[in-house]
């Protein structure tokens, strides 16, 4: 197959992923997809006051799903628990500038992967 | 061909005027020497739009006419064909024809015994590539071809990759098909060898060109460029076999060297020349692909909606999907150089280095 046409934002943030790794003190962790069949994102985060101080991500995915977390951490941090909760795989397409058609699911993982970290977290 | 594009339009079938005779003659020279190139004699080479058509007159003409004689209405073919050869099976099976799809071992080879064990009395016809496109691996089309004849069984075989790269001898099979496009030649144009005496029913009714078996006006233009295409590469072929193969070795080698958990799907020493496919553990073909995009690369996996959809000949060697999804097709051809597989691997090792790195750590 031929590769997709991304553009420049998806392309940066699949070349140049932020917030890459673990997280030594997570506060919560959550994960999303199949480890063994299929793309599989992992997500770390630690609060300080109500708020997502730190946000981590690791992948095995395409492109998409790369720059999607990559995108998903850097909307995320700084942001209260309470808009966290608020957040959709929307908000990372659109700042994103958008998926190539059919991609769009790609990002889903980072959202999956939140809502199990918030869960995590002491106290929710 | 350009003068069959430029100047020349008579048609090859209306021997009546010069311009039709001068065509006729063309497209006689063309298919002597697609004949000789393939071992076959010229009055077996029918000439076709392609191999995808080639692939439907052999497998639904070669099947349809063996069951209007009463042989038997099974078909046997693998699970690495071509969708013009499988897709043929499954119209067929739409048909009332029943079919047994035979699988090829891990190195990607199509055992001979597998076959005749799935031959079965009403057996009508048997389809098995003489060479993978994807992983690149050589079936054993004499030994096919000799077991069918024995067994009474048409043969065919869909030589598209092979053919070009590698010798290949027609008249081992019934039916063979040809693809111009795969060796330089023009697109749009193939054909079919039927060698003298199988019957087949044709696809198209209509003006009975091609001894019948593919009505509609010849394709000039095309079939000279066929012809022209296979004396070239019976000058060359050969030469250029050893060229390509020792890129591709160096290729293979250098990955082995650099990058480790690299995994080649298919048989080394049973391989067409210029391919060579890896699967990269804990990476994704397509990220690869993005990360290698100043090169011509493929993979057998597609990614949409978030499913990554590992190749289906992987899977039928038994790749595990996870690895699966990690393969790269490296198609090397005659113009390629020392300098681009270097080139190559300078990109190919951070990049599965960097891919790796994103990845979670393995449970």
């Amino acid at each position: 197959m031929a590769v997709p046409d991304y553009n420049e934002t998806v392309l940066d943030h699949y070349e140049n992923p932020r917030n890459i790794g673990r997280l030594e003190a997570a506060d919560g962790v959550g994960t999303a997809g199949n480890p063994d069949d299929g793309d599989f994102l992992r997500l770390a985060i630690r609060v300080e006051d109500d708020r997502l101080v730190e946000v981590r991500f690791q992948t095995f995915g395409c492109p998409a799903a790369i720059a999607a977390g990559s995108m998903a951490t850097e909307l995320l941090t700084g942001k209260s628990i309470e808009d966290a909760h608020l957040f959709r795989n929307h908000d990372v397409v659109e700042a994103l500038g958008g998926l190539p058609e059919g991609k769009e699911q790609c990002s889903v993982l980072a959202e999956q992967a939140l809502r199990e970290a918030l869960a995590a977290l002491p106290g929710a | 061909m350009r003068p069959w594009l430029e100047t020349e339009f008579g048609n090859a079938a209306s021997s009546g005027h010069d311009w039709g005779h001068r065509a006729g003659a063309a497209v006689e020279r063309a298919r002597d020497s697609v004949a000789r190139f393939l071992g076959v004699k010229p009055g077996e080479v029918i000439f076709t739009a392609g191999a995808t058509e080639a692939d439907n007159l052999a497998v639904k003409g070669g099947a349809r006419a063996a069951r209007a004689a009463g042989k038997g209405e099974h078909l046997v073919t693998t699970a690495i064909e071509h969708h013009a050869v499988l897709e043929s099976v499954e119209a067929l099976e739409r048909e009332g024809f029943t079919s047994t799809v035979v699988y090829p071992g891990a190195d990607g080879i199509v055992p001979p015994e597998a076959i005749a064990d799935a031959i079965e009395d009403d057996t009508v016809l048997v389809s098995v590539m003489a060479a993978n496109g994807e992983i690149g691996t050589l079936q054993p089309v004499a030994e096919i071809g000799a077991l069918c004849r024995e067994r009474g069984v048409l043969f065919h075989s869909d030589a598209t990759q092979m053919i070009g790269k590698l010798p290949f001898d027609a008249s081992l099979c019934d039916l063979a098909s040809v693809s111009a496009h795969k060796f330089h030649g023009p697109k749009g144009v193939g054909a079919l060898t039927v060698r003298d005496g199988v019957e087949i029913e044709p696809l198209f009714s209509g003006g009975g060109q091609e001894r019948g078996l593919r009505s509609g006006t010849l394709n000039v233009p095309g079939i000279v460029g066929l012809g022209a295409v296979c004396d070239l590469r019976s000058k060359e072929m050969e030469a250029e076999a050893v060229r390509v193969r020792a890129l591709r070795d160096r290729l293979w080698g250098g990955i082995r060297e650099r990058i480790p958990e690299a995994h080649l799907n298919g048989s080394l020493e049973h391989r067409l020349p210029g391919n060579l496919n890896v699967s990269f553990a804990r990476c994704d073909g397509e990220a690869l692909l993005t990360a290698l995009r100043g090169f011509a690369l493929s993979t057998g996996s597609a990614c949409q909606s978030g499913v990554t959809e590992p190749s289906a000949v992987l899977l039928a060697l038994d790749v595990p999907p996870n690895l699966a999804r990690g393969s790269l097709r490296f198609g090397l051809g005659g113009g390629n150089t020392e300098a681009e597989i270097d080139a190559l691997l300078g990109a190919l090792a951070p990049a599965v280095e960097r891919l790796r790195a994103l990845a979670p750590e393995p449970a």
